[in-house]
């Protein structure tokens, strides 16, 4: 592993892309192929099952480091990784063995089924045997979670350059449901033949945000309009006579949504489509937010399937009778795609209809109706536009109405984690109820490290209690915060909740007295 | 009978001898452990420090009513002795020992066991109470000797400049950047500094310090001047216009919480060099160990934790409040320069 070891620090050690490939490849070009899948399964987060608790990591850990288990805990809090805080909490080890990475994989799964005992004198044995960096590894081997700023794309580049071959190709070999256990580096990535995997799914195509004027986009012709569905992406893959459902996040969700089982109708031919899994009933796309409670579930009941019916609403076809088409042009592929709806004729399959306009102007005037049509904005394509994969410029824009927006007055505050474990970075927010201030939201995220940074300091200065790690502060700054939605809550003592708050900017030209009222944001309810 | 030193809301307050050690409002007399800003700060009539910290204090503070003693000299104000120990933190830094009638105090300040060349060796003072820093009071804080990592920073240099690539480091102008420049081979280039961090240098130099010949970074320097060489800036530059437009720099940060990838990420720096002026888990220990004090004060850092953890092991331990702290864990988002 020390190979592997050093992969990683180079990969630390920059933040320069070209370097991390240049790292990845030469790690590729020494590394035995065994050690080459693992190391691939892993940055894509693929890691196998821990067969280890880590409850037991941490005492021992705490055990061998000879601390009490709550300076610990106290520890992990503020590094943030698990891994990491045993790594260095344990006594400095200055030799270190050179074991391969699948080698020590193998025997890492190996110990599902072992006594406590064992595992435990395997682990103190592998930490005693390890540096500080190999221990860091090696407890990731077991916690998880690799996020070392290796993206799919850097991989994919990587492995094309090492491999001589078409990075779409190896973004397509990378999809889908496969470990190192089951299949070779050669199987999985240089085969000629790698049909075999009939679940397979092709990389999705993602779009960017329009960030010029529409009519950069020209000529108008070439381009089509989709309302932006507001569910979950998926693909659904219907192989010799299997289907398949992917989200986005690369998970396989077909048993989740048994009512989309029915989509291929007796068609008998293979086919992948492209669209949005959706909350639908009685011919309207429902909200997101009862789309939520079916994600959330592995089995779902009868129930509720009757109350959140769910249906596929198809925009693109990408495998036509078992053929690959993603290269022919966006009209193309729809034209096929029509007939293929047509064919199946599934009340749960429903096309994506494409927006009739000749000038950009009047998509502008349509989109007022987004919301109301319970959708985000518009998904702009060119038609004559291949089916790329991961995010690529160009063909594909979405075109998201504005969010919500209200002005609203920080009075919690509770430190980050990890990475920012120094900083106050969750926020809770209040509004005007007459002359007392209501929660309504949480926010996270949308400062820069700088700001945070002075905000920290003004929570530090203007604390009047603590519960925990909660900091109840000074009334006094008023943030704009936007979201997507709202409804209705009986949870929250404000009686509203929000979908994906976040921070919008620090209004520092507004008095606390100057935010909303909640009787503003109710005007907002449906 | 009161405390010999008591804390109020001005800072660490001596009745009998009516002086205050570090405060951070202005008072008439005010002892000065180190000159970074949270230490030292503006306003009081009268500051007294060690020798070689007196023109650091004084260019700092902007002030001349600075007066200094040599290290371990007693001075005596109404009956009560004061003496200066070095602390290992930065130039200048110092202990504060408090001796009335038998009973002694000691105010580290912050402190490094470590020994390097600047900033005086440390030695454990034997006292009743001790007032202990603890930035670095979690047992995931376990320095590398600087040796290794000075040998790190110039192998890393040495490549920059093969791969005719800048190198910077970020510093704190006081302490670190001086004891950086300090472990720098200069066979490998030529160092540059920032403005802030000369400025410094000029006046260790002055004070009689050996720091070796470094070259002020002047905005309009030929880039390809720069090519191979070595910048060290305190860590605000390294957003600049300046850096952001040059187009082959390394970039890199010297500071105990680099130990910590998280703090590395954050600062989005290419090389992260865990180079602290502080004391870490096991230096903390062994120091409180070594006063033999029977009541142990913690502050500036993981207070809560880290006397939880004294309390276990069976000291009389207690938390010094402060005012910029209050908080468990204050990182480079406060005033402390020394990290």
């Amino acid at each position: 592993m020390k190979a592997f070891s050093k992969l990683f620090q180079k990969i630390e050690q920059t933040t320069s892309t070209n370097a991390k490939v240049k790292a990845l490849v030469e790690f590729f070009e020494e590394a035995p192929d065994p050690d080459k899948i693992w190391a691939i399964a892993l940055f894509t987060h693929r890691r196998p099952k821990r067969t280890v608790s880590t409850t037991f990591l941490r005492l021992w850990a705490a055990e061998l480091a000879n601390i009490p288990d709550w300076l610990f805990e106290n520890s992990y809090h503020i590094v943030g990784d698990l891994a990491e805080t045993i790594a260095l909490v344990l006594p400095v080890n200055k030799v270190s063995v050179d074991k391969p990475l699948a080698q020590w994989i193998t025997e890492i799964a190996a110990l599902k089924n072992e006594p406590e005992e064992v595992k435990k004198e395997y682990i103190i044995e592998a930490w005693n045997a390890l540096d500080k960096n190999q221990r860091f590894l090696f407890n990731k081997l077991i916690t998880g979670g690799f996020r070392v700023g290796i993206s799919q794309r850097l991989i994919t580049k990587a492995l094309s350059k090492y491999l001589e071959v078409d990075d779409s190709k190896i973004a397509h070999r990378l999809m889908g449901d496969w470990s190192p256990f089951d299949i070779s580096f050669q199987d999985l990535m240089v085969s000629e033949d790698f049909k075999d995997n009939i679940s397979r799914p092709y990389p999705f195509y993602l779009a960017y945000s329009v960030e010029k004027e529409l009519e950069d986009l020209h000529p108008v012709e070439e381009w089509s309009a989709e309302w932006k569905w507001d569910g979950i992406r998926g693909q659904f893959i219907y192989r010799e006579n299997e289907v398949f459902i992917w989200s986005r996040g690369e998970e396989l969700v077909t048993d989740r949504f048994p009512e989309l089982h029915t989509i291929p109708n007796g068609l008998e031919y293979d086919f992948v489509i492209d669209g949005e899994i959706l909350a639908f009933y009685e011919g309207q796309p429902m909200n997101f937010q009862h789309l939520q409670k079916r994600i959330g579930r592995k089995s779902v009941g009868k129930k509720l399937i009757k109350d959140v019916p769910v249906v596929f609403m198809v925009y693109d076809l990408i495998e036509y009778k078992g053929e690959d088409i993603r290269q022919l042009p966006l009209k193309e592929r729809r034209s096929l795609l029509n007939q293929l709806v047509k064919e199946s004729n599934s009340e749960n399959l429903i096309l994506s209809e494409q927006v009739e306009f000749t000038e950009w102007s009047e998509l502008r005037a349509l989109i007022e109706e987004a919301r109301a049509r319970k959708t985000e904005g518009f998904m702009l394509k060119n038609l004559h536009s291949p089916y790329r994969d991961g995010r690529k410029k160009g063909d594909w824009w979405k075109w998201k109405v504005d969010p919500f927006t209200i002005d609203a007055v920080m009075i919690y505050a509770q430190r980050g984690h990890g990475r920012r474990a120094n900083l106050f970075t969750d926020f809770t927010f209040a509004l005007w109820d007459g002359d007392r201030l209501v929660t309504f939201a949480k926010a996270y995220s949308g400062l820069t490290d700088v700001e945070f940074q002075e905000l920290s300091r003004f929570v530090r200065k203007n604390t009047i209690e603590r519960f925990g790690p909660v900091h109840s502060v000074k009334a006094d700054l008023v943030f704009e915060l936007a979201f997507e939605g709202i409804q209705e809550s009986k949870r929250h003592k404000s009686g509203i909740a929000l979908r994906f708050p976040r921070i919008l900017r620090w209004r520092k030209d507004k008095k606390a007295s100057e935010a909303n009222t909640l009787a503003d944001i109710k005007t907002l309810l449906d | 009978m009161a405390k010999l030193l008591e804390h109020n809301d001005k800072g660490i307050y001596c009745e009998v001898a009516d002086v205050y050690i570090d405060p951070w409002k202005a008072v008439k007399k005010a002892f000065i452990t180190h000159a970074h800003a949270d230490h030292a700060r503006p306003g009081s009539s009268e500051y007294v420090c060690v020798d070689a910290s007196k023109n650091i204090i004084k260019h700092r503070l902007s002030t001349q009513n600075v007066s200094s003693i040599p290290f371990g000299e007693t001075l005596s104000v109404n009956g009560v002795k004061f003496s200066f120990h070095p602390a290992g933190h930065i130039i200048g830094s110092a202990q504060i020992r408090v001796e009335y009638k038998g009973e002694v105090w000691v105010v580290s300040g912050d402190y490094k066991t470590e020994k390097d060349h600047l900033s005086g060796e440390f030695a454990p003072l034997k006292c009743n109470t001790f007032i202990t820093e603890c930035t670095f009071g979690l047992p995931v804080f376990n320095w590398r000797p600087q040796a290794e990592i000075f040998s790190d920073i110039n192998e890393w240099w040495a490549k920059n400049y093969a791969d005719k690539k800048i190198s910077f480091v970020s510093a704190y102008s006081l302490g670190k950047a001086q004891r950086v420049i300090s472990g720098l081979d200069a066979s490998i280039g030529k160092i540059y500094c920032h403005a802030a961090v000369e400025n410094i240098n000029e006046i260790v130099r002055d004070s009689g310090f050996n720091i070796q010949k470094t070259f002020r970074l002047d905005p309009d320097v030929p880039r390809k001047e720069l090519e191979g060489a070595m910048i060290v800036a305190p860590p605000g530059f390294m957003n600049s216009n300046f850096i952001s437009k040059l187009k082959n720099v390394d970039l890199a940060s010297a500071s105990g919480w680099m130990n910590l990838r998280g703090a590395r990420r954050r600062r989005s720096v290419d090389r992260g060099f865990v180079l602290s002026d502080h004391a870490d888990w096991t230096g903390l220990l062994d120091t409180i160990n070594a006063t033999e004090a029977e009541k142990i004060l913690v502050t500036h850092g993981y207070v809560n934790v880290f006397s939880k953890y004294l309390q276990e092991q069976g000291y009389d331990a207690s938390i010094l409040e402060t005012e910029y702290e209050g908080d468990e864990v204050e990182l480079e988002s406060t005033a402390d320069e020394s990290v």
